[in-house]
This record gives structure tokens, C-alpha cells and sequence, in this order.
């Protein structure tokens, strides 16, 4: 059986992964972007106000101008998880949790990160029935209702302040004395009388029977724990980069996060890496672009010398 | 071919349907649903001539019926089959995923 070879297979459908497919098809390579979903993190943001020639576009709307700008250009597109990457030679063998092998000259790997758990009992179970991870897809549901919200950094301050607008109690607990998020985001807090602020405390259990009833939360100072009574749990506690598949192939930080240089190459020639899932400080929507179209220019120079 | 479910349609198309249905419940305001649209129009298309309806509901226009199926998260994915829930799960995830969670009621 005869199997194509692309020059540029990318890992990840984000703003790195598209920014990359984009740089790359211009050049004329043969590019396919493999990715379990289109937009990562970007397309769970309602709106989007620093990025760069847009005053205000939801997230996903900008994904998906992104997703045309790279289809326009001939990248490929391909919805699967990835189990494994093989190094052979000067070819790289790409195989999804399927067991379908692709082939590829160079490998970007843009696969972002995804929203950490808590681990507690009851978060995976209640998943879907009041446990949620995307408080702009789900605060509607919540009219008149209870929730509980777990962070204290913007995601989480905005996840509160939009629960507040539907629902009758809100409260936001944090680990720390104080919140992590922009002064300008706590400020909101003071028009909703019904956001009660929860801090040095953790959230030890979720319970219920079909549906999440309540929580347990306990205080870190006084160890004292004590059950409150919710109908959902917005989990906003930052990300996690899930790089255990490639742990053979790449160096990676104490984070998890793939390590690169200036060029966005790791430590195995032909494969690079950008956006969230690597070492580069500052997880922004803008950056990731960045990175990826640099990631695709050094993939570019590192294809042209292989095959000279 | 992609089926448009309402709250009139859904006694008739789903819950008396002959044949599994996978009920997409999405939202215009909802980022990973907007993301899902196409992968499920794609999985509609597929699975052409199978014994499978592929559905979506809008809950803004299905209210009672998202009530009714104790819906709080979006999107949400349920597969009926003789009238009953069989299966279900809630985020953005792969085509692959559904195809594997629908053959088996297929």
C-alpha cells in the first residue's frame, strides 16, 4: 500500500495549529491538521477584545474565520485523537487512537491544553448534570437557581459575575485570601448582592442522586467542613497541558509543557511545537497565532535543507 | 440528511421514531456547539441509508423538551431508541466518538 507523505502534519485544531496550516499551505506544502476538536480553549471565550483587528468577536467566530482562512490555502483537516508518534528517518509516523497511520516530512504539534479537574468525588459522575467546565454554554440553565463556582482567576471571576445575572445565589470559592483575576473584573461583584465570595476554602465533594443537590466546602484556616446546598459546580481552575503521549518524543517541563527554543523547535529535528502546550510564557489567543506561524516558517526552512 | 427538530416534531420524529436518533442539543450563544454544527452535518451526511436519524434541537426553541430531558450543558448529545434514552454525553468531542457510541444501537 502505497501512503501519502505530507510535508507538515500539525497536532491541534487551536489558534497555533490554524495559524501554522495557514502560514504553511502558503508556501505551497501538503498540510494536514489533526485535532479532536476546532478552536480548543478559544471557542469556550463569549468574547474575544484583544486581538488585534477586532474590537469584539465571540470566540468561536473568530475560529472560524481562522478555520476558512486555512481551508482557502489547501490544509486538510482531519477529526481524531492522536495515540502516538513514531520518528523513522527523516519521516514522522502520526497514528490516531484508531490505529490509522499518517505520514508526514515534519509535525507541528499545537494541541493546547485542556480545563483542569478538581478530582473530587462526584465531579465526573455529576458531569453534564450540574458539574460544568463552560460557564457561557451552560449559566442559562441556571435561572433562578444555585451554583457554585470553583477559581479565582478571570475565567472564573466571569464565570461568577454571568451566573449572577441568572441565577438567585451564587457563590464564587477560591483556595486563596484574594483573587488572582483583574481588579477590574472583581469590581463587578459589588452590583450582584446575591454573589457571595467564599475564600480560603475547597470544594471536597460534589453530591447529589440524578442531579447535583449540593457540595461540601471546606475551610482551609479552621478545617471546619460544611455542606451547601447547589444545583451546579462551575469548575474554573486554569489548564493543564496533557502531553503524556509524546513524553518519548520531546522534552518536556516540570508543567508538562513542550520545551522549544526562539524557533519553536524542540529538542527532535522536524518536530515543533507552539501555543499553549509549550514552554512560551503567556496563554493568549494572540500569542498562539504568533507561535504558530513562526513554528510553520522554521518547519518551512527545516524542509527545504532536508531536502537539498 | 440532517433533521431540524422543534418542540411540535419531537413526539413524532424521535419519540415514535422506528429507528435510533442521536439528538444534538445545541445553542447560537454556545462556542463548542457552533464548533460541533459542522462535525454533526458531516455525520448526517455519512450515515445516509443507514437505520439512524441524525437530529438537531435548538434549545432556545425547544424548551420544554431540554426541560423535559434534564438538559444543563451544552452541547449535549443523546441517542433515543425505542422511545428511551439509551445513551448520552455532554462537550465537544470527536466524530469518531459518536460513530463508535451509535453503532451499537445501530
Amino acid at each position: 500500500m502505497i501512503h501519502m507523505v505530507y510535508d507538515i502534519i500539525i497536532i491541534g485544531g487551536g489558534p497555533a495549529g490554524l495559524s501554522a496550516a495557514i502560514y504553511a499551505s502558503r508556501r505551497a506544502l501538503k498540510v494536514l491538521i489533526i485535532s479532536k476538536d476546532i478552536g480548543g480553549q478559544a471557542i469556550y471565550a463569549a468574547k474575544v477584545e484583544n486581538y488585534p483587528g477586532f474590537e469584539l468577536i465571540p470566540g468561536f467566530e473568530l475560529i472560524e474565520k481562522m478555520r476558512q482562512q486555512a481551508k482557502i490555502f489547501g490544509a486538510e483537516f482531519l477529526s481524531a485523537e492522536i495515540g502516538e508518534i513514531k520518528k523513522e528517518g527523516d519521516i514522522s509516523k502520526v497514528e490516531d487512537k484508531e490505529g490509522k497511520e499518517y505520514q508526514t516530512r515534519a509535525v507541528i504539534l499545537c494541541f493546547g491544553a485542556e480545563p483542569k479537574k478538581l478530582n473530587i468525588p462526584g465531579e465526573a459522575k455529576f458531569k453534564g448534570r450540574g458539574v460544568s467546565y463552560c460557564a457561557t454554554c451552560d449559566a442559562p440553565f441556571f435561572k433562578e437557581k444555585i451554583a457554585v463556582v470553583v477559581g479565582g482567576g478571570n475565567a472564573a471571576v466571569d464565570a461568577a459575575v454571568l451566573l449572577a445575572k441568572y441565577s438567585k445565589k451564587v457563590y464564587i470559592v477560591n483556595h486563596k485570601d484574594k483573587f488572582k483575576a483583574e481588579e477590574l473584573r472583581t469590581e463587578q461583584f459589588k452590583q450582584f448582592p446575591n454573589l457571595e465570595t467564599v475564600f480560603n476554602s475547597d470544594l471536597k465533594e460534589v453530591k447529589g442522586e440524578e442531579r447535583v443537590s449540593g457540595v461540601i466546602i471546606k475551610n482551609l484556616l479552621s478545617g471546619e467542613e460544611k455542606e451547601v446546598e447547589t444545583d451546579g459546580v462551575f469548575i474554573e481552575i486554569g489548564h493543564i497541558v496533557e502531553s503524556d503521549f509524546i513524553s518519548e518524543l520531546v522534552d518536556l517541563d516540570e508543567r508538562r509543557q513542550i520545551v522549544i527554543n526562539p524557533k519553536n523547535e524542540t529538542n527532535f529535528p522536524g518536530v515543533f511545537a507552539a501555543g499553549d502546550a509549550t514552554t512560551v510564557p503567556y496563554k493568549q489567543i494572540v500569542i498562539a497565532a504568533g507561535e504558530g506561524a513562526k513554528a510553520a516558517l522554521t518547519a518551512y526552512s527545516y524542509l527545504q535543507k532536508v531536502k537539498n | 440528511m440532517l433533521l431540524i427538530l422543534n418542540e411540535e416534531n419531537f413526539e413524532s420524529e424521535v419519540i415514535k421514531s422506528d429507528v435510533p436518533v442521536l439528538v444534538d442539543f445545541w445553542a447560537s450563544w454556545c462556542g463548542p456547539c457552533q464548533m460541533m454544527g459542522p462535525i454533526i452535518e458531516e455525520l448526517a451526511k455519512e450515515m445516509e441509508g443507514k437505520l439512524v436519524k441524525i437530529a438537531k434541537l435548538n434549545i432556545d426553541e425547544g424548551q420544554t423538551v431540554a426541560e423535559k430531558y434534564g438538559v444543563m450543558s451544552i452541547p449535549s448529545f443523546k441517542i433515543f431508541k425505542n422511545g428511551e434514552v439509551v445513551n448520552e454525553f455532554t462537550g465537544a468531542t470527536t466524530k469518531e466518538e459518536i460513530v463508535e457510541r451509535l453503532e451499537k444501537f445501530i
